[in-house]
């Protein structure tokens, strides 16, 4: 018999489930600061074992939502429900929500040991159970030789290890991990990630994340939430969010993405025709039923890696073409960006894996080329 | 290699007076001022002027004046219990004291750094304003709040709390005194708190809480220890010149209070014994230098 090694991204998707409760409820939260929202009427569902992400530019209010669940904001406005019970009005120390706090939070004057047991000594839990726990946990960060360390002599990455091990100790229901791996290495970042979905499997519990690393949401997540100025731009899992944006600003937000502007002409049978004035094309993508109307101003949005580059025109009649410049070459290892500038000024991108340890390149710099892709690659954004 | 010469010694020079300042006046202001009184206290007492005989009278004199050094003034302060009794006493008095500053000064300390920050700098001032007013007339003022007659008799006696020919017996009692060196060096305990208090990351006690440490028990776990440096400041900054307090214990003590910088003057002042009051200094100041290494040592590691 072959173990699988490492998570198996299993089949699990509760808020398919309709008979199913969410387990963290957001019900039209709204948190002001003063006159600033920075949370506005928010309603956010999270079902139990659930690893759920949240993505959004630096401000957008992630933290202050995960404050809120852990109980050191109070909504403005709004209720928060944990398996069914409103939160409102339970202090934070009674909360069954742990939290790795961005500024991580050490306590100063105690040693690594010292910051990992802290919760498990509120617990009442003896010392032997403590000392097995600690040690886990040491283990799980590879902090094991750093022990007996205070905060100040460990390294940025070191420290953030120690809060993430602290926040894990109590193994609470709800664990909220605000760029719980921002300050540490690729390598161990990805480690780190395989061991904290591991864990989250193995204890069923209820992850929340908040982490600026797109890549890293897709890898651990079930589903990612896109927030934008305190409201939910799109939430869905990985492939629905990169691959179906709702918004252009989920699609320029996640990825890399082109975006043309033009003007829906003509709808048939689920397929829109765009013309594009500003490159002079006309473009055919897949419209959702019933939502694009003709004469609507759409955006034409397609990822970089959708587009086909070549050096040959196409068979005349072929829809969907673009051609141009090459403007400029960006090698990024495994993958070449290309950029290619259009008549009209605007630049389309292009990637191309590297498949050969290519020495020249058939495409270069200032070569005319044309960019094709499949009526399906695409999405028209009508927001 | 030539070019040396001036650009290299200014800064040189620079640095060294700067450094050479605080050890200047040292030098002039204490170092000197402490050989004089321990040479004074090496001498014989003589009704004269000055009530002492020199030792010393010059360099050439130094050797063959050095075998009439003397140590029976230090001798003598063991002899008479007074001496005894009067340093332990200002210990005693010194010790309590600290305590009763630090159990007042850490809740207005606490206070202060919990406050808004935009009150925080008022609130600062108005820890240190009384120092605009002289010491010693607050210290008299004391005296009319506590005397028999005094304010504390007239409110009570108002309220009703006494009756017409009741007075309230704190004037020239040691409680007197620890009431007026509890509220002179307040500020001395309460602005090092406060320092160390204000410093604490909030965040810290949201993640003991977090952890499922309720506030009361967080304070004693996370913010009381963190603000030790604060407090060990304090309580030296406290201690140290109060064991040497002379005006408080002289105007509110009245004659039951026996602190060593009464006696002090009064060897210097009444009896006129220059070399034993010098010899008091100096065992005084010997005491103190236990605790201000302590304080030095503690101060290095924080
Ligand atoms: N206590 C507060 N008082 C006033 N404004 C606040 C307070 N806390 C947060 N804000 C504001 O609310 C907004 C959201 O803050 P939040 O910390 O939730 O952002 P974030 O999404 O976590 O950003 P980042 O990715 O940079 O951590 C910010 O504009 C911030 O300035
Ligand atoms: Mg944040």
């Amino acid at each position: 018999m072959i173990e699988a090694v490492g998570p198996i991204k299993r089949k699990f998707a509760p808020w398919d489930d309709p008979t199913l409760k969410p387990f963290i409820r957001f019900e039209n939260v709204t948190k002001r600061f003063g006159d600033f929202t920075a949370v506005d009427d928010l309603t956010l569902d999270i079902y139990e074992r659930e690893f759920f992400a949240l993505l959004g530019p630096s401000g957008c209010g992630k933290t202050t939502l995960m404050r809120m669940l852990a109980g050191f904001e109070q909504p403005t406005e709004g209720r928060i429900l944990l398996d069914g019970k409103d939160l409102s009005g339970i202090p934070p120390y009674k909360r069954p929500v742990n939290m790795m706090f961005q500024s991580y939070a050490l306590f100063p004057h105690m040693t690594v040991e010292g910051n990992i047991a802290f919760g498990l000594k509120q617990e009442g839990m003896d010392t032997s159970n403590i000392n097995t726990r600690v040690a886990e946990m040491l283990e799980l960060v590879k902090l094991e030789k750093f022990a007996k360390r205070k905060p100040h002599q460990l390294s940025g990455g070191q420290r953030q290890r120690v809060a993430l091990a602290r926040s894990l100790a109590k193994r609470p229901k709800v664990l909220l991990l605000d760029e719980p791996l921002g300050a540490l290495d690729r390598k161990l970042r990805e480690e780190t990630q395989f061991e904290l979905m591991d864990i989250q499997m193995e204890l069923g519990m209820t992850f929340l994340i908040v982490t600026h690393d797109q890549e890293e949401a897709m890898t651990v997540s079930d589903r990612i939430a896109v927030m934008n100025h305190g409201v939910i731009a799109q939430i869905g899992t990985a492939s629905e969010i990169y691959e179906q944006p709702a918004s252009r600003y989920v699609a320029d937000f996640v990825g890399d993405i082109n975006l043309i502007d033009g003007t829906v002409s003509a709808v048939d049978d689920g397929v829109a025709t765009l013309h594009c004035a500003g490159v002079d094309a006309t473009i055919v993508a897949e419209a959702g039923p019933g939502e694009v109307a003709v004469g609507a101003e759409a955006g034409f949005a397609i990822r970089p890696e959708k587009v086909q580059i070549s050096l040959e025109a196409p068979p005349a009649g072929t829809p969907n073409v673009l051609s141009g410049e090459v403007w400029d070459i960006g090698y990024l290892g495994d993958i070449s960006v290309y950029r290619v500038r259009l008549p009209g000024g605007s630049i389309v991108k292009a990637t191309v894996a590297n498949l050969t340890r290519i020495v020249e390149r058939p495409i270069t710099w200032e070569d005319k080329v044309f960019l094709t892709w499949p009526a399906d690659a695409g999405v028209i954004l009508l927001k | 290699m030539a070019e040396r010469g001036t650009q290299g010694i200014r800064p040189f020079l620079a640095k060294w007076a700067l450094v050479a300042v605080p050890y200047l006046w040292s030098l002039l202001f204490f170092l000197a001022p402490f050989l004089i009184i321990f040479k004074i206290s090496l001498s014989q007492t003589a009704i004269a002027m000055p009530p002492y005989t020199p030792v010393i009278n010059g360099i050439g004199d130094f050797w063959a004046k050095l075998t009439d050094f003397t140590f029976d003034n230090y001798v003598f302060l063991t002899e008479d219990p007074l001496y005894y009794s009067a340093y332990l006493s200002s210990l005693r008095i010194a010790l309590i004291s600290t305590v009763l500053l630090l159990i007042v000064g850490y809740p207005i300390a606490y206070g202060m750094a919990r406050a808004p920050k935009s009150l925080r700098n008022a609130l600062v001032m108005a820890v240190i304003l009384p120092f605009w007013t002289s010491f010693l007339i607050r210290v008299y003022a004391w005296i009319g709040i506590l005397k028999p007659e005094g304010l504390i008799t007239i409110a009570l006696q108002g309220l009703g709390i006494l009756g017409p020919g009741q007075q309230i017996h704190i004037y020239n009692t040691e409680t007197a005194v620890f009431i007026g060196i509890v509220y002179s060096y307040l500020p001395f305990m309460v602005l090092p708190l406060y320092a160390a208090l204000e410093k604490l990351d909030a965040t810290l006690l949201e993640a003991a809480a977090d952890l499922g440490c309720p506030p009361t028990k967080s304070f004693w776990v996370i913010t009381f220890p963190l603000s030790l440096p604060g407090v060990i400041a304090g309580c030296f900054l406290c201690f140290i010149p109060i064991v040497g307090e002379f005006v408080i214990p002289d105007l509110l003590g009245g004659s039951e209070t026996l602190m060593i910088g009464k006696t002090l003057w009064a060897e210097f002042f009444n009896n006129r014994d220059w070399p034993v009051s010098s010899a008091v200094a100096v065992v005084l100041l010997i005491i103190l230098v236990v605790p201000i290494v302590i304080f030095q040592n503690q101060q290095k590691k924080a």
